[in-house]
């Protein structure tokens, strides 16, 4: 941030602010409200009454028929391995997985080391749209039907927003008998669900990607799925998660269940006139830019642009000189020497793939913050475009392999 | 993100000498766009004594990448050639008050850069004698390609080893999990397996306790071998491969896998595998070696 001017905040996919309102709700629950749930006193039986109401708001949200189905975790990752762990304890002939190569790190370095375990995992492509091929789904179901224990796709992709078609995908893996796992920790809140109606069987959610705080996530698991617990130990949350209830994270995310619930045509209709306003601007502006992903199927509040020849941490350095705080896909802002795996698996050239910036907004954006970043993204691209020895006075070099040659590649 | 110094933001904000210089004496390029960073060094050279009168750069990269461009510049202004050959990329980072371990290969790229343009000054040919890996231990800064050539040169068997030569690992405990599968890679070249030694070595127990396996006769001791082996064989002839016990000499059993099995990637993963199984059988450590079929022990050594 810089000066007196308040800074914007475009990196919800990442982490949200808490909710005043979700803050509030949880404060008695630290000093007032201390007790254990499990306790028989009057310290601690009050508190279960409220953790019920808290599991009947994420209930409601996600349109679960039971409110048993709602299991609190730690997060989403945790929920992610409760889920893909258990179908392969609970079904113990069956060894192989089918997911996604853009999954989040939750899921597929999880499953990755499953597989050096012994596991067999069917790994979806996408397109340069980053779009699945459903056949070539249906065809690994129909060839390995006995032996897949789950399928687990990300309901939206983190990076680009892109949504996959879950619903339809988890009746084709109910029609051939194999549980359907979706991480949906960025779908949460953004689309509208109603899981009484659908074949999905688990679901990984996470508080604070919707305004609860870090440190809570959900398992929706369907009544009648096998399960088995990660986290062995006390018979809280019926013996399926041990652990101590985090009371009052649980009681602020079940108010920021209820208050996304409220806010989804806003999420849908002015979130998403800002976001679309924020990507024609900035294409209309900056040459030898484009938007990734499946840019008509996306989350309402994602947009994930790619500038050519220059590097994404850079960019991102520059915006947060100037109040903007957004992210990035390069190799560099992980530490890593490949730009991000969703980015590669779309086949987005290397000369764009480094300069990827996700901006993700919330309900609590305004227009006026979107035209501020309108003003201050053209200008920083232009002063690193002349840094960079890919590009010259107007454009990209013509012949980078004659002009830019270096020793090594 | 990273806990830039002041320096280094510094000459990221205001490069200095950020231009492209058309009447160069010297260009030096490295990097490439496919790891994110690629950077020309240009340099005024006075003939008359080699001494650098003018130097910029023009760099695709991140923040840590153009700073140290930056700072290289400002360095070699004013040296002569062989005086600016002798600043290293821990100049280059001192520099800039600190570099953070995922960020050295920007400084590395500097001074690639430096040599690079010396070279093209001279009418020489550059090698580029640096390959560079994932970083691997993110606490002593230590890639994969380094803990690969130390294990090769210096024929280290663990974990520990690892960490004595390279300081890999010392550190958290987090990058014990990728050494174990640079061991095993590495290990597998020379038909070895790795063997996971218990945990660190406990302060009140020096010597290894007697184990109870050391009490059988040798006829119990093989045909207890053999039950492994042929225990894991229908596994193996379901992938068209499989395995026979060639020689047992000590501690180490020598077998040879034929088929589907011989060679491929899977290979160091089944032969760690029957070791295992064989150890907790015998209740004593063996190594499993493969070998060609009908060799004789001491030749496979």
């Amino acid at each position: 941030m810089s000066g007196s001017m308040k800074g914007i905040y475009l990196d919800n996919n990442a982490t949200t602010m808490v909710d005043p309102l979700v803050v509030e709700a949880m404060l008695p629950y630290f000093t007032e409200q201390f007790g254990n749930p499990s306790s028989i006193h009057s310290f601690g039986n009050q508190v279960g009454r409220t953790l019920k109401k808290a599991r009947q708001q994420v209930q409601s949200l996600l349109g679960a028929e039971h409110d048993s189905e709602i299991i609190f975790t730690s997060c989403g990752s945790e929920s992610d391995s409760t889920a893909i762990l258990s179908a392969l304890k609970a079904q113990p002939e069956r060894k192989h997985i089918v997911t996604t190569v853009v999954e989040h790190p939750a899921v597929l370095s999880l499953c990755e080391y499953l597989e050096k375990n012994g596991h067999t995992v069917h790994w979806l492509k996408v397109d340069k749209q980053g779009r699945l091929d459903l056949d070539v789904y249906a065809e690994i179901l129909t060839q390995h039907r006995d032996d897949i224990a789950v399928v687990s796709v990300m309901w939206a992709n983190n990076e680009t927003g892109t949504i996959f078609p879950i619903e339809e995908m988890a009746t084709m893996a109910s029609d051939a008998g194999i549980m359907f796992h979706t991480d949906a920790v960025q779908a949460v809140g953004k689309i509208p669900m109603d899981l009484r109606y659908s074949n999905i069987d688990m679901l990984s959610l996470s508080g604070h990607k919707l305004h609860a705080p870090k440190g809570v996530g959900v398992l929706y698991l369907k009544r009648g799925t096998r399960f088995r617990p990660l986290l062995r130990g006390g018979h809280q949350e019926r013996g399926r998660r041990a652990g101590t209830e985090n009371v009052a994270s649980i009681i602020g995310l079940g108010k920021a269940c209820e208050m996304a619930s409220e806010k989804m045509d806003f999420e849908n209709n002015e979130v998403k006139a800002m976001r679309d306003r924020l990507q024609k601007e900035i294409l209309a502006a900056v040459p030898h830019a484009f938007a990734t992903g499946d840019v008509e199927n996306r989350l309402p509040n994602t947009c994930n642009i790619a500038f050519e020849y220059i590097e994404g941490e850079a960019i991102l350095m520059l915006l947060n000189k100037a109040g903007i705080a957004a992210s990035s896909g390069s190799a560099c802002t992980s530490g890593s020497l490949e730009p991000s795996h969703v980015m590669m698996a779309m086949e987005i050239p290397y000369t764009a793939a480094h300069g990827t910036i996700r901006f993700s907004l919330s309900c609590y954006n305004t227009m006026e913050e979107i035209e501020r970043v309108i003003e201050a993204v053209p200008p920083i691209v232009a002063q690193l475009r002349k840094l960079s020895p890919y590009w010259g006075e107007n454009g990209p070099i013509e012949d980078p392999e004659k002009l830019f040659a270096p020793t090594y590649a | 993100m990273w806990d830039y110094s002041d320096t280094v933001k510094e000459h990221f904000f205001n490069p200095k000498n950020a231009r492209a210089m058309d009447d160069a004496d010297a260009i030096g390029d490295v990097g490439s766009i496919q790891c994110g960073d690629a950077l020309r060094l240009t340099l005024k050279v006075d003939d008359s004594n080699e001494t650098i009168t003018d130097a910029a750069f023009q760099t695709f990269g991140c923040g840590s990448a153009i700073a140290s461009s930056s700072v290289l510049t400002e360095i070699i202004k004013g040296k002569t050639l062989d005086e600016a050959l002798t600043v290293t990329n821990q100049d280059i980072a001192d520099q800039l008050d600190g570099l953070p371990p995922e960020k050295m290969h920007c400084s590395v790229m500097g001074r690639e850069a430096l040599q690079a343009a010396v070279a093209n000054y001279r009418g020489e040919v550059w090698q580029d004698d640096h390959e560079e890996g994932a970083l691997i231990c993110k606490c002593f800064a230590v890639d994969a390609v380094m803990i690969e050539d130390t294990i090769r040169a210096n024929n280290l068997r663990t974990v520990e080893d690892v960490t004595n030569y390279t300081k890999a690992g010392g550190g958290c405990s987090a990058c014990h999990e990728g050494i174990e599968e640079i061991l095993t890679t590495v290990l597998a070249e020379t038909g070895e397996a790795f063997a996971a030694q218990a945990s660190r070595k406990k302060l009140h127990e020096e010597k290894t306790p007697k184990l109870p396996g050391k009490g059988l006769s040798n006829i119990e001791r093989i045909k207890r071998i053999e039950r492994v082996i042929e225990a894991v064989r229908p596994q193996l002839q379901r992938d068209r491969g499989d395995v026979s016990l060639v020689d047992v000499d000590g501690d180490t059993v020598f077998i040879n896998l034929v088929g589907a099995c011989s060679g491929c990637q899977m290979a160091s993963l089944t032969v760690s595998g029957i070791q295992q199984q064989m150890i907790e059988d015998l209740g004593e450590f063996v190594r499993v070696v493969p070998v060609p079929a009908g060799s004789a022990a001491g030749a496979a050594a």
